[in-house]
């Protein structure tokens, strides 16, 4: 009870400093007048209902946890927003378990970003009395509630999730989404048979191996060889049992895998150590075989750990709202998305999403298409306009009268194309596999040749020399070297901002022979350009002039020279005899008096001579007098031309672009003269590109963003899709970039190939173990002994190796500055 | 030495105790989520007033029924 006043005290303290200058809930500045509650201040009626809510029902320790843990409030939702919610088919298919009283629901919330989340989250019991249980899981981002659906409602819940300004991610994907199959259990569960059963055949084998036996009684060794088998058969049967399938499935297509060779060492383990304890000959290899089992499985679940917090399978389904408004005569309902029908008079809201190409037939739409194309500014539509599939209204409601069905949109039309399903497993071989096909060869013709040698000389050791063989060079330590090394270099990729959806994206990553680059959103940077005006100080009258000569000009630096101008309308001036010249400058008489804007060169001005200015300057004259120029800043990376001219030697470069080319002066400064630059491509030109590339046998890598890159990074050998935010939005692909990484990208492939590197030479040191191993084998003279000394020492330092090499490899490659 | 197959046996069940503690925390989850239980466990049960402290009760009971 000490820490009550304590806890008081600091929120007190919290209170005093924040209380001036930013929301008591969400932390924002608070622009104008503060609202007052409680003798804290909030940003606005949203922030303060909250508050509200949770100081009535003691809910105020949220605060204490984290400071200013909320999210503004300041957009609220509508308040039909969730009437989709008491549609039972709807119900149906986002709840996961229900009965007569409870129900039980998975939300996704993306936005979940501090710990405060999960005090608050957790404690929904006491804001409603219907809810049973709720458990956040803060990696999967993921909240599951049991919920007594007689008290409240489905729709009730999420309101009350949103009024705390947690509105939960509802989108189509939910609807279609199959529930997730726990088989990472199984692995666990086969693991902890492995485990156990090899921790204890190993016990029981010491007194053997040590020689204790010939002092004691006989019937110690028949017990303890019984024991063994027992505890060995359901290794064999459980745990050991994928191999088996997975091997009979590749012969059955025949190709040889590495569970070939695995499997085929099991079983002649299993047997002929069941064999030796039957006909007490000696004690069997079950330790051996419990050990390789278990460091299989071991390297296994190394191989399948992803990164749970992302997810890299996202279409536009899992973007798209679950329903929208339709308007029928004066009737507005809901509709799921999936159900809507050309014709449908749709109605978008604010910040909703327009789930269908439609035509705007009312309101002022401003269409932000950033997870589309990734350009940040809303685009401005007109009456009668055909708005695309996946844009976000800004602004007021709009009504748009549906022209396609939302598979057959734009966008999403791309998922359904032959391109995309041919696309799936790309065809890249991995090492391993490569190697276990001549390894398993070799090893089968060892072992018939040394059974053979024997029976010509000495039959009785035929059988046992074969059978060793088999034994010794099961590839254990083979099979460990790969999912080791990657599933480690996965790691340290992650630990750099670099997420892979898996491990085995690193060795194409290592193979890769031609990047292709998106530019908005992935080359340049999304935040906006900035422009200032450097010279005289400009008059009202100059802008305006400047402006009347600007605004005939459809050219990107006169857009942005008027937005920053912000002339009003009020007091226009015409402007006579207007001439362009195309990528120099614009000039014409405004009012009689002569305007010049463009180039230096243009206005016949020496070029100012400065070096790696990768700056754009807009220079104006007036009346023949230079006033000054316009800076436009360069929206590219940092680094971007280090990065490009580091990729550029190890691979081919190309630039897909769905603007036009105006950038294309600019943008030849960074690429190296041979990469293609294509402009004005449309979302299946730029997959038609990566799938002739690759047609033509390269190995492509493809970096993009936003969903109109979705079907290009799904047809890549890899796609990176670079993301500001790795909460938001992100395009199905292989791997999600922080863009703060960006600067790193050649340091990423670089490491890549590195990594098989590691790969390569511990393949090797795995081989000369079996060297060892086999030497002793093809004598006849393999002892129990040796296996079990020489299977869990050669595992061991291979996982060690790898571990350690990729790891002193990312230190070298500088991955984590 | 008879006493080492009694011994014997009673290491080998208590080596199945542990195996079976492990089925049990797979299968109810705890192999999971390793992240969020940490930040959990931080979290203080405050009681307020009598009132809350009455509702805790009700709570804790709420939490000992096992997650479906």
């Amino acid at each position: 009870m000490d820490n009550v006043p304590s806890f008081l005290d600091r929120d007190m303290e919290l209170v005093e400093k924040r209380k001036q200058t930013s929301c008591f809930h969400c932390g924002d500045s608070i622009s104008g007048k503060a609202l007052l509650y409680d003798e804290k201040s909030f940003c606005c009626a949203g922030c303060e209902g909250v508050y509200t809510l949770l100081s009535q029902n003691n809910l105020c320790d949220y605060y204490s946890i984290e400071s200013a843990p909320g999210l503004t409030q300041k957009n609220p939702v509508s308040a039909v927003k969730f009437n989709y919610l008491e549609d039972a088919q709807i119900q149906a298919q986002l709840i996961q378990y229900r009965d007569a009283q409870i129900s039980r629901i998975t939300f996704h919330m993306p936005t979940m970003h501090c710990s405060s989340w999960i005090w608050l989250l957790e404690s929904l019991y006491k804001i409603n009395k219907g809810v049973q249980n709720s458990r956040v899981d803060f990696l999967k981002k993921q909240l599951s509630v049991t919920f007594n659906h007689s008290i409240i409602s489905l729709r009730q819940l999420v309101e009350l999730l949103s009024s705390l300004g947690y509105e939960p991610s509802l989108n189509m994907n939910d609807l279609t989404e199959k529930k997730v199959e726990q088989s990472n259990r199984r692995l666990l569960y086969q693991m902890g048979v492995a485990g156990f059963a090899f921790g204890n055949i190993m016990l029981i084998s010491f007194p053997e191996y040590f020689g204790l036996d010939s002092l004691s009684h006989h019937s110690f060794s028949r017990l303890f060889g019984y024991l063994n088998m027992v505890l060995a058969i359901p290794v064999f049967l459980y745990a050991a049992q994928d191999y088996f399938i997975s091997a009979y499935k590749s012969i059955k297509q025949g190709i040889i895998n590495i569970d070939f060779p695995l499997a085929l060492g099991i079983v002649v383990m299993f047997f002929r150590s069941s064999f030796e304890v039957i006909s007490q000959t000696g004690i069997g290899f079950f330790d051996t075989l419990a050990g390789l089992v278990f460091f299989l499985l071991l390297g296994k679940w190394v191989q399948q750990r992803t990164i749970d917090t992302l997810s890299f399978e996202r279409d536009y389904t899992s973007y798209f709202p679950v329903a929208v408004s339709v308007i029928k005569g004066e009737m507005e309902t809901t509709v799921p998305v999936t159900q809507l029908n050309i014709g449908d008079r749709i109605l978008i809201r604010n910040n909703e999403i327009i789930p269908a190409d439609a035509i705007l037939l009312k309101g002022n739409a401003q269409i932000d298409f950033s997870f589309v194309t990734g350009e940040n500014d809303p685009i401005e539509k007109v009456y009668g306009e055909i708005i695309y599939a996946g844009g976000r209204q800004v602004g007021g409601s709009i009504e748009l009268e549906v022209c396609k069905s939302v598979s057959q949109s734009y966008l999403t039309q791309l998922w359904n194309s032959d391109h995309f399903a041919k696309a799936g497993e790309s065809k890249m071989q991995s090492f391993q596999s490569l190697v276990s096909k001549y390894f398993t060869i070799a090893l089968l013709a060892l072992a018939f040749g040394s059974a053979i040698f024997w029976l010509w000389f000495d039959p009785s050791k035929s059988m046992s020399a074969f059978t060793a063989v088999l034994i010794i060079a099961c590839p254990c330590a083979l099979a460990l070297s790969s999912p080791f090394a990657l599933g480690n270099a996965m790691r340290m990729l992650g630990r750099a901002k670099f997420y892979l959806k898996s491990p085995g994206v690193i060795e194409k990553m290592a193979k890769i022979d031609h990047l292709v680059f998106d530019k908005t959103g992935t080359l340049t940077q999304a935040t906006e350009a900035k422009i200032s005006f450097e010279g005289e100080t400009l008059s009202a009258l100059t802008k305006q002039q400047i402006a009347a000569l600007c605004i005939h000009s459809v050219h990107p630096l006169s857009k942005q020279i008027l937005s920053y101008l912000a002339v009003s309308t009020e007091g226009k001036r015409m402007a006579t005899d207007f001439t362009e010249t195309v990528g120099k400058g614009l000039q014409a008489q405004v009012d009689g008096v002569p305007v010049v804007v463009g180039s230096a060169h243009f206005i016949a001005l020496a070029e100012p001579n400065v070096k790696g200015d990768l700056n754009t300057s807009v220079y104006v004259k007036i009346a023949g007098k230079v006033l000054g120029r316009f800076v436009i800043a360069n929206a590219y990376r940092e680094n971007l031309a280090e990065v490009l001219s580091g990729l550029s030697a190890g691979h081919k470069l190309s630039l897909l672009s769905g603007d036009n080319d105006s950038e294309r002066a600019r943008l030849s400064k960074y690429f190296p003269a041979q990469a293609q630059m294509l402009f004005g491509m449309s979302p299946s030109e730029k997959m038609l590109y990566i799938h002739q590339l690759k047609e033509n046998g390269e190995h492509v890598g493809m970096i993009g963003d936003g969903l109109n890159d979705a079907g290009a990074l799904k047809v890549a050998d890899i796609g990176i899709s670079v993301s500001e935010n790795t909460a938001h939005f992100t395009p199905s692909s292989d791997a999600i970039m922080d863009a703060s990484s960006f600067a790193k990208l050649n340091q990423f492939f670089t490491y890549a190939k590195g990594t098989l590197k590691v790969i390569h030479i511990s393949f090797v040191i795995s081989l000369i173990y079996n060297l060892v191993g086999l030497s002793f084998a093809i004598q006849g003279v393999l002892s129990p002994l040796i296996a079990a000394i020489l299977m869990p020492i050669s595992s061991i330092s291979v996982i060690v190796f790898t571990t350690a090499a990729t790891y002193i490899l990312a230190q070298k490659n500088n991955l984590f500055k | 030495m008879n006493i080492i197959f009694m011994l014997i046996g009673v290491s080998l069940l208590m080596a199945l105790g542990f195996l079976l503690a492990f089925v049990w925390s797979v299968k109810s989850g705890q192999m999971e989520d390793d992240y969020t239980p940490s930040v959990r466990m931080l979290f203080e049960d405050k009681p307020l007033s009598t009132e809350l402290s009455a509702n805790n009760e009700k709570i804790n009971a709420d939490k000992s029924q096992p997650e479906l």
